[in-house]
């Protein structure tokens, strides 16, 4: 990973808000992160943790009403993708900016043939002549390990197995050649078997293609098999972020550790009960006064109640939320 | 506790469940989807069998088409004694209690218009004779059972998170004291954090209740956290059978090895170390299922033998079984 290299996207403070009619929810608040050029950053939470909405805030793909982007700054390319204007940002959408979804089922058209769907934004973006779009889609489909391409872009999605309609997707966000990938939990609606393909075709066109991934999920498998760096998400808020071998090994925040305890394995040692989180994941029904994470922590104490913890430096690429250092096991200087 | 001659609770012999494709103007039979084809195993009384498998093959239909709320194609299913492969469903309907089931989706498997209690009560109206007293006292201790405010008991389902509607579709099994519990995905809708509450509750209430369940789950390190013997399913058919340590410290059949090590394990080290077996291609549909061995399109070792040959399920070893004519070969000699 070239260290000192410019990010090629930095999110700064960015805070989403819905207004719903039982009040406001704050399910981004102060999010900051950069992707380096060629990396994987994998993004990790339980549902409503706020990782989809990050990505969705900062490509403005949530309607408002209800969702409000209500501060914070995301450079890419020179430009405040939040202080552009709607053409500026559709350009950007699909273009260097790929997009996979979750659901490989819903996320295709289903009236419209694969290859018109992936000839769409080469034709858009790319001002690609029909023919070439073609030549292209079927280059595209090959890439992605699609069998017969050049007859498989007139079939319809129905037409697909749910792994090959996720290659589909792949291959529709990947181009106009992205220089950065979003990839919202792309393996989660398929079968183990399915996502070891899906896994390893990725690992391949990145090192192919050269593009920074963003890479949301649950699964905290699929992260330690294909990240270089993690952010762990929890309430809205990043809680912990490190390179991904110094997460698994050394994890620093109480949520990271329960977390990574809590998951049982096909290998090692099998423990006779597993280990619960107490309780239910947060609703931020209001900006975070305390650490969302206070009521189910075991080492939560006043301070977590009256202050909601800054993420501390903990050096080589570390940081982690929480007014307790893991290390010393003694509560962090004020 | 495994080492005592056990009995089995539920004995399933050659369970067959096929669905008819209807097609064109007159509806007519065109075939089949064998979604089920042949099926045989049991559960031991107290024990928990996993059954794993991905999507499509056959293994929540399996564990409904055990409790009959299929009319089975063909099949012998013992529950508790009783065979219940060809009784009619009047005649189950008074051997229900028994025989429960937990549903994978809580958000869909609770009518949203009836409360917490009605929903845990249910049960009770139709099967037993309690006074309405009785009744909610029971609803009580069953909430209480399950982990669940008896004070919420008022409230309707939406009012709950995933994790504690699960909770209220157990209390809803376990209303009858059954004896057996087909648990279908239970946790798959939940959250990380909070499928640990659901399993351990899982383990407390066997404990002391003396549960059987069948666990049906497309997650393996769950199942091996769960199951004390584990089956594999593969396009309608059990691949592979064992008890749950021997199975993921060497699972014989080709199929299970390559699915044990698809599972994503969340250490990075192992993730490089670890040679994944990669499957080409996708699983062929039930309704037009191969000659020889379903498993042989994707088969990294497959033979001659496996696209002719359907390859039979029998005991390679005391408590292992496998269809696999890898092993069949070997125990032809050994004979």
């Amino acid at each position: 990973m070239p260290d000192g290299a410019l990010p090629v996207l930095d999110v700064r403070d960015l805070k989403t808000v819905f207004k719903t009619r039982s009040g406001e929810v704050h399910a981004v608040n102060d999010v900051s992160f950069s992707l380096r050029p060629g990396e994987l950053l994998g993004v990790v939470g339980e549902s409503g943790s706020g990782k989809s909405v990050t990505m969705m805030s900062l490509l403005g793909l949530l309607p408002s009403p209800p969702a409000d982007v209500r501060n914070g700054s995301v450079m890419f390319d020179d430009k405040d993708l939040l202080n552009v204007d709607a053409e500026t940002l559709r350009k950007v959408r699909g273009g260097k900016i790929g997009f996979v979804f979750q659901d490989p089922m819903t996320s295709l058209n289903p009236v419209f043939t694969v290859g018109v769907q992936i000839m769409e934004p080469l034709r858009k973006h790319m001002g690609m002549s029909k023919k070439q779009a073609a030549a292209r889609s079927q280059e595209l489909l090959e890439l992605v390990g699609i069998p017969d391409a050049k007859r498989r872009l007139g079939d319809y999605p129905h037409q697909f197995s749910g792994g090959m309609r996720q290659r589909v997707m792949i291959a529709i966000a990947l181009a106009c050649d992205p220089q950065v990938l979003i990839a919202d939990e792309p393996t989660t609606a398929l079968d183990v078997t399915i996502q070891a393909q899906i896994l390893e075709l990725m690992k391949e066109l990145r090192t192919k293609l050269g593009m920074a991934v963003i890479w949301i999920t649950h699964d905290l498998g699929v992260i330690a098999g294909i990240a270089d760096r993690v952010m762990v998400m929890y309430g809205g808020q990043v809680v912990e972020h490190a390179p991904v071998a110094n997460l698994f090994n050394d994890p620093q925040h109480p949520y990271t550790r329960a977390l990574l305890k809590t998951i049982p394995t096909i290998h090692g040692e099998r423990a006779a009960r597993l280990t619960v989180i107490e309780g239910q994941p947060p609703i931020m029904t209001a900006p975070p006064a305390s650490c969302p994470f206070r009521d189910r922590c075991d080492v939560a104490f006043d301070r977590c109640e009256n202050e909601n913890p800054q993420r501390y430096d903990l050096g080589a690429g570390h940081d982690a939320a929480c007014f307790y250092n893991a290390r010393t096991g003694a509560p962090r200087d004020a | 506790m495994l080492d005592s001659p056990q009995t089995p609770l539920v004995s399933v012999r050659d369970l067959k469940m096929h669905f008819p494709i209807h097609a064109g103007l007159l509806r007519r039979r065109v075939g089949e989807v064998k979604a089920v084809d042949g099926v045989s195993f049991d559960v031991m009384e107290g024990e928990t069998l996993g059954l794993v498998g991905e999507s499509g093959c056959g293994k929540s239909t399996c564990g409904r088409a055990v409790l009959r709320l299929y009319d089975i194609t063909s099949g012998e299913i013992t529950i508790d004694g009783a065979e219940i492969g060809d009784t009619s469903q009047s005649k189950l309907r008074k051997m229900r209690p028994t025989m429960q089931m937990v549903f994978q989706d809580p958000q869909a498997s609770l009518n949203p218009r009836m409360t917490v209690e009605a929903i845990i009560k249910e049960p009770l109206d139709e099967h037993t004779k309690l006074s309405e007293s009785e009744k909610r006292e029971k609803v009580g201790e069953l909430m209480d059972a399950v982990g669940l405010n008896r004070q919420f008991a008022k409230r309707y389902p939406q009012a709950f998170s995933g994790g504690q509607r699960q909770r209220i579709g157990i209390a809803r099994a376990l209303a009858l004291n059954p004896k057996f519990i087909v648990c279908d995905e239970p946790i798959a809708a939940l959250d990380v954090s909070i499928q640990a509450q659901v399993v351990n509750l899982l383990e407390d209430l066997q404990e002391q209740l003396g549960l059987t369940y069948l666990f049906i789950s497309h997650d393996l390190s769950m199942v091996r956290h769960i199951a004390t013997r584990v089956a594999v399913m593969y396009l309608g058919k059990i691949v592979e059978l064992a008890p749950r340590e021997e199975l993921y410290a060497e699972p014989l059949h080709p199929y299970t090895r390559a699915l044990l090590s698809a599972v994503p394990e969340p250490d990075p080290s192992l993730a490089t170390s670890n040679e994944r077996i990669v499957l080409q291609g996708d699983v062929p549909s039930p309704a037009n299922p191969p000659e020889g061995c379903n498993f042989c399109t994707r088969c990294p070792s497959v033979m001659d033998i496996c696209k002719t040959v359907e390859p039979e399920y029998f005991e390679v070893a005391p408590g292992r079984f496998t269809a696999c004519h890898l092993y069949q070969n070997t125990n032809d000699t050994a004979d």
